[in-house]
């Protein structure tokens, strides 16, 4: 065993004898690889920021000011009995006020108000239906007595969401099309290896080498390089979203909050690195089953 | 050890390289194929190997029909087997030592074991002190012995050599005459070819004599005792 690894190495070395062109390919691979995952990373980012705001879908209805304490009950009677409804919360203005003072960075904004503008409101929760029925929904609602303005909060979520969907789909295309180019790569630089190294293939194939045993060290170059490229993209992705943080974190202090991109989790990252392996050792696997058998010794 | 039955090989081309050769060589035997060049010698010894293939007739290695094994099966007919060859095809990207060691890291010897048998091959040819070099660095003669050492080195019952002393001057050739002859003594069966006649004087050796693809009934050697004849 350390006898075919010290063999094994030997003929790694050998093959990444040119160090330029090997330079080059990992970073062509990195670069590939880094484009969908950096965008994928980009998704998480956007996708746990809208799950956090929108959750499920909910009807904020905004009292007139002028509405008082039984106007209130009754209508909270009301809603609770609606068919359509599961669940109601009550925000009073007070309550309201506190929640805008600590959610955002308005707080100074806010304290010199000398009163609050804020009205009493209603978040309702609609039982799970169809997007039209939460709007025929918030239609009756805003016609109730003592009722502003019903708001479908949802909406936009629902947008944002179908944006994500494109959004992922353009990263599983652009993940399709840059693996088979990781593919291609390494299926010509392994071709490229194999003519370069005929000779030694024809010799071993005259000497009583099995196919396997003349398959084995392409097959691991293409991994290793695989593997390169893969720890070239994570090593992409991680420093370029330092740089963003760097500058998210002076565009949120200027808004008084807190924001940061998160980096790949560790799953992730480990999935991207056999991933890019694993490419590379099919791609070598490909032109390794292509060009061997053209090679006999004459 | 090994036989040809009727044995035709015609190239692509229409070529005829061989034509109805039969002969049978015992084990242990050493046995000399002469001929002009292009007269088959090569394209003979090929046979044996299953590099080429007959198109008619049957070649015998040790009771196994080369000619129709399958190509999974070929390298281990190839590992016992040590082949010479007229162009030496040695490795330079790697040193001496190295190219006498990749026989045995093919057959998956362990790592001393193939370090002891790799340095004894290089003892015997002569070439110890050379094992560092880059076999580009060594004289044709060195170079000869070199494959002959990565032939030996995995210890095959049967060695081929094709032209061993081809392009070597008489001193040379009389060296690499003498290690064959101590294969010889040791039981290795041999078969070397070699278009001069020179290395065949004052040698008591079996010679078979090719002419255009055909075995030469009669000995053109007066001073070899033996018949060419299987």
């Amino acid at each position: 065993m350390r006898h075919a690894l010290a063999q094994n190495v030997g003929v790694l070395r050998r093959m990444f004898a040119s160090k330029l062109a090997g330079i080059l390919n990992i970073l062509v691979i990195g670069i590939a690889l880094s484009l969908p995952a950096g965008m994928y990373v980009l998704l998480q980012n956007a996708q746990g920021l809208v799950a956090q705001l929108s959750g499920t879908p909910q009807i904020s209805l905004f009292m007139s000011m002028d509405a008082k304490a039984d106007d209130i009950d009754k209508l909270r009677r009301q809603l609770e009995q609606h068919p359509a409804i599961a669940r109601v919360e009550f925000v009073s203005r007070a309550q309201a006020l506190e929640q805008l003072k600590q959610s955002t960075g308005l707080a100074d904004v806010i304290g010199g108000l000398n009163q609050n503008p804020l009205p009493d409101a209603f978040i309702v929760y609609p039982k799970p239906g169809a997007a039209q029925a939460l709007d025929e929904l918030r239609i009756e609602l805003a016609k109730l007595p003592r009722v502003e303005l019903a708001q479908l909060d949802s909406a936009w979520a629902y947008k944002l969401e179908a944006l994500l969907k494109f959004g992922r789909m353009l990263v599983l295309i652009l993940a399709i099309l840059l693996s088979l180019a990781l593919i291609a790569i390494t299926f010509n630089t392994i071709r490229l290896q194999i003519l370069t190294r005929r000779d030694e293939i024809e010799v071993a194939k005259l000497i009583g080498a099995t196919n396997g045993f003349i398959r084995r060290p392409f097959l691991y170059f293409g991994a290793t390089q695989g593997l390169l490229g893969g720890i070239m993209a994570w090593l992409i992705i991680t420093i370029s979203l330092l740089l963003l943080n760097h500058q998210l974190n002076a565009l949120a202090q200027l808004y008084a909050s807190q924001f940061a991109l998160h980096p790949l989790s560790p799953g992730d990252s480990l999935t991207l690195l056999l991933f890019s392996m694993y490419l590379g050792w099919l791609g070598a696997w490909l032109s390794v089953a292509r060009h061997l058998s053209q090679i006999e010794p004459r | 050890m090994i036989r040809f039955n009727q044995v035709h090989k015609r190239y692509p081309g229409g070529y005829q390289a061989l034509k109805n050769v039969s002969f049978e060589i015992a084990a242990g035997e050493m046995v000399f194929l002469t001929g002009h060049s292009g007269a088959g010698k090569s394209t003979l010894l090929k046979l044996i190997a299953a590099i080429e293939r007959p198109n008619l007739g049957s070649v015998l290695v040790n009771h196994q029909n080369v000619g129709v094994l399958k190509s999974r099966a070929l390298p281990f007919l190839r590992r016992n087997l040590g082949i010479i060859f007229q162009d030496h095809k040695l490795l330079f990207d790697r040193n001496v030592f190295d190219n006498v060691l990749l026989p045995l890291q093919i057959c998956g010897f362990d790592y001393r074991e193939s370090h002891k048998r790799a340095r004894a091959a290089l003892d015997k040819v002569g070439l110890l002190k050379r094992e560092k070099s880059n076999p580009i660095a060594l004289s044709g003669g060195e170079q000869q012995r070199l494959c002959i050492a990565r032939a030996i080195v995995n210890r095959p019952s049967i060695l081929l050599a094709d032209e061993p002393t081809g392009n070597l001057d008489a001193e040379y050739a009389q060296e690499i005459m003498a290690i064959f002859k101590s294969f010889h003594q040791v039981g290795v069966t041999l078969l070397i070819s070699t278009h001069d006649e020179s290395v065949l004087q004052n040698t008591d050796v079996r010679v078979l004599a090719l002419r255009q693809g055909e075995l030469q009934p009669a000995l053109p050697f007066p001073t070899s005792g033996e018949s060419a004849q299987a």
